[in-house]
């Protein structure tokens, strides 16, 4: 099956101040499959963010390619890039930053439509209001009249508003409480499977990441260490990272399963990672627990540890052994 | 003013919040909280935004906006002194001595033009009476024991030059400088990443061990609290829903609203299956029902609910406030 969506050796550079430059990205693979939802987790500054913003070209890549019908999104500009962005559409994490406070719900839904001259705009609007549950009545109304989540409703309505394949949701339901959170992962689980949605979730919560995803890749430094189907990489992750920050997920007794069931909980010692100052050798061996000499010096390539093309599990360890 | 060298107040608790309310110009924002916490004893304060949870701990440290809210009712005693009444002068004795408070965004909180060196300081030098020597030697011990380096160059720093959880540590040295007996905790991890969170909830844990300090922590995390609380109070709507010992109340919650909670978990449900969702929103203060203020978005309401206060459930120190208990 051709993927949806490829990317391939995706690297961006920041300048710096000093004349340097930040890797905030270094050399990132995946594809995506029509339908699938993939979950994109990592700590703080580990470039999650970055990788969505490039794919949607929010930000222009420095180098590699992002392949999306027949087109490299990541050199395309002008007409191409318009037609790119309508069929791949975000979701950001903060719904009161990300919605113009002064338009109403119908001019920020059917935003979309306009820039991309779709016809018969009011009916098209009332339909995406009943698609994520919103009243009517909503239309007239201005951002802040409503709640955290129901404005998380308004931007999925608007992102969904010209029919993308792809969303691109990052820490979507981050800012919600739980309560509400449930009912917007609901949601987007639904839209995927009604309309065939693909959806790049990134979030740093693990728990939501794995109960949405099919597959995850775990980001550090600015690159995938652990990749593979979501039940396998929760169950016995094989990258020292993935296994550490899977045993820092709190969890409740008997009540939780997969996060944090049995394993004992590793505290990593050292900070969360700062780009400007990267590390030589595999990236995370400064906080690794089961760090050898090897380490130090040689950078682990992504690799296939098991699996075959549908269930591939790739992990850039030295040490990663197949399941 | 140290109250706790006197042994009748041994046995007492710690902090006891009685009947608390607080009130806006406009409506009631908590109504009849009632907690205790023993010496050394972590107390988790869940709930959902606005349910009343920061400002309860607030009201603690009489840090309330004076002219917005008031206390209609109630008493705080710290160490058997009600301290709900004291002006300023007597609240700054207590402050940042005997309890102290960190909070959410390490970034808001400290001062941005002081190197940490001195935040941390500030505490001493109001405090103790210590000489300048003396206070440096104590600064390097409290970054030390929070895991900080506790160089010179280190003390010169500014925020911006440290990490987030790096700052977050600095708000808790500030914090545990004078040793409190209590430490007021407002989401003091949810800012960080997962393994940043797991070293700060260490560090709360290793300061109760060592000094024997209790915690009030306010959360919206089950999972945390779950994991580091002995005790757990949920709240709702500014009222307290449940409160009970963690272990009983996540495995037999009486209220329906703590069970819901517990069940919009995605790690307590198979992956992939539609979560239980609570629909609608906590209802905001004036627009409370004169029942139970969950009623309206219980899936297990009876008709009662919304118009009677509901009864206590008491199993012991596990108490919910439910007319149709979950267990």
């Amino acid at each position: 099956m051709t993927p949806l969506l490829s990317v391939r050796d995706l690297v961006k550079h920041y300048p710096t101040a000093d004349g340097g430059r930040l890797l905030a990205l270094d050399g990132i693979s995946f594809d995506l499959a029509e339908g699938e939802i993939l979950g994109i987790v990592g700590e703080s500054g580990c470039g999650k963010s970055t990788l969505g913003r490039s794919i949607m070209r929010l930000d222009t890549p420095t180098g590699g390619e992002i392949w999306y019908g027949g087109k490299d999104l990541a050199k395309i500009s002008g007409r191409d890039l318009k037609q790119s962005r309508a069929e791949i559409q975000m979701i950001f994490q903060d719904p009161f930053g990300s919605l113009n406070p002064r338009h109403s719900v119908a001019t920020i839904i059917g935003e979309p439509l306009a820039v991309h001259g779709r016809p018969d705009r009011a009916e098209r609007v009332r339909q995406l209001l009943d698609l994520v549950g919103l009243p009517q009545s909503a239309a007239k109304r201005l951002p802040h009249q409503f709640s955290g989540g129901q404005r998380q409703r308004i931007a999925i309505a608007r992102a969904l508003a010209i029919n993308p394949r792809i969303i691109v949701a990052d820490e979507a339901v981050s800012a919600l409480d739980v309560s509400i959170q449930s009912q917007i992962i609901n949601l987007l689980a639904e839209l995927r499977r009604e309309f065939g949605l693909s959806i790049i979730f990134i979030s740093h919560d693990l728990s939501v990441v794995r109960h949405i995803s099919d597959r995850i890749a775990v980001m550090y430094f600015g690159r995938i260490v652990e990749q593979g189907p979501a039940g396998r990489v929760f169950e016995n992750p094989k990258h020292p990272y993935t296994r550490a920050l899977l045993s820092a997920v709190p969890g409740i007794p008997g009540k939780t399963n997969g996060a944090n069931g049995k394993r004992e909980r590793i505290v990593l010692t050292g900070d969360v990672p700062n780009i400007a100052r990267r590390p030589g050798g595999c990236l995370f061996h400064p906080r690794c627990f089961e760090m050898r000499e090897r380490c130090r010096t040689d950078s682990p390539e992504l690799r296939l540890i098991d699996g075959d093309a549908t269930t591939a599990r790739l992990c850039a360890c030295h040490y990663a052994e197949p399941a | 003013m140290n109250l706790a060298a006197n042994p009748e107040l041994e046995n007492q608790p710690l902090l006891r919040i009685e009947n608390l309310r607080l009130e806006s110009a406009s409506a009631a924002l908590v109504e009849d909280i009632s907690l205790e916490v023993a010496r050394g004893e972590m107390v988790g304060l869940l709930g959902e935004s606005g349910c009343g949870k920061t400002i309860t701990a607030l009201s603690v440290l009489g840090l309330l906006p004076a002219h917005a809210v008031r206390r209609t009712n109630g008493r705080i005693l710290f160490e058997g002194q009600d301290i709900s009444g004291l002006d300023e002068k007597a609240l700054n004795l207590v402050r940042g001595n005997r309890i102290s408070m960190i909070f959410q965004e390490p970034m808001t909180s400290l001062n941005p033009i002081m190197t940490i060196g001195s935040q941390i300081g500030e505490a001493l030098e109001v405090h103790r009476n210590l000489s300048r020597s003396e206070r440096m030697r104590e600064i390097a011990r409290v970054l030390d024991l929070v895991g900080l380096p506790s160089s010179p160059e280190q003390l010169r720093k500014y925020p911006f030059e440290l990490s987030g959880g790096q700052r977050q540590r600095v708000m808790i040295a500030m914090a545990l400088a004078c040793e409190p007996a209590l430490l007021m905790a407002d989401e003091p991890t949810t800012a960080l990443d997962v393994t940043i969170q797991a070293q700060i909830l260490e560090l709360i844990g290793a300061m109760r061990k060592r000094f024997g300090m209790a915690c009030i922590l306010v959360t919206h995390d089950l999972g945390v609290v779950a994991e580091t609380c002995d005790r757990a109070v949920v709240m709702y709507a500014g009222r307290i829903a449940e409160q009970g010992s963690v272990d009983t109340l996540f495995s037999e919650p009486i209220h329906r609203y703590t069970e819901a909670l517990i069940g919009t978990i995605p790690a307590a449900n198979e992956p992939g299956t539609e979560l239980p969702a609570i629909t609608g929103t906590v209802p905001p203060p004036g627009e409370r029902p004169a029942g139970c203020a969950f009623a309206g978005r219980c899936a297990h309401a009876l008709e009662r609910c919304a118009d009677n206060p509901p009864p206590a459930v008491r199993r012991g120190e596990h108490v919910g406030y439910c007319w149709n208990p979950a267990t």
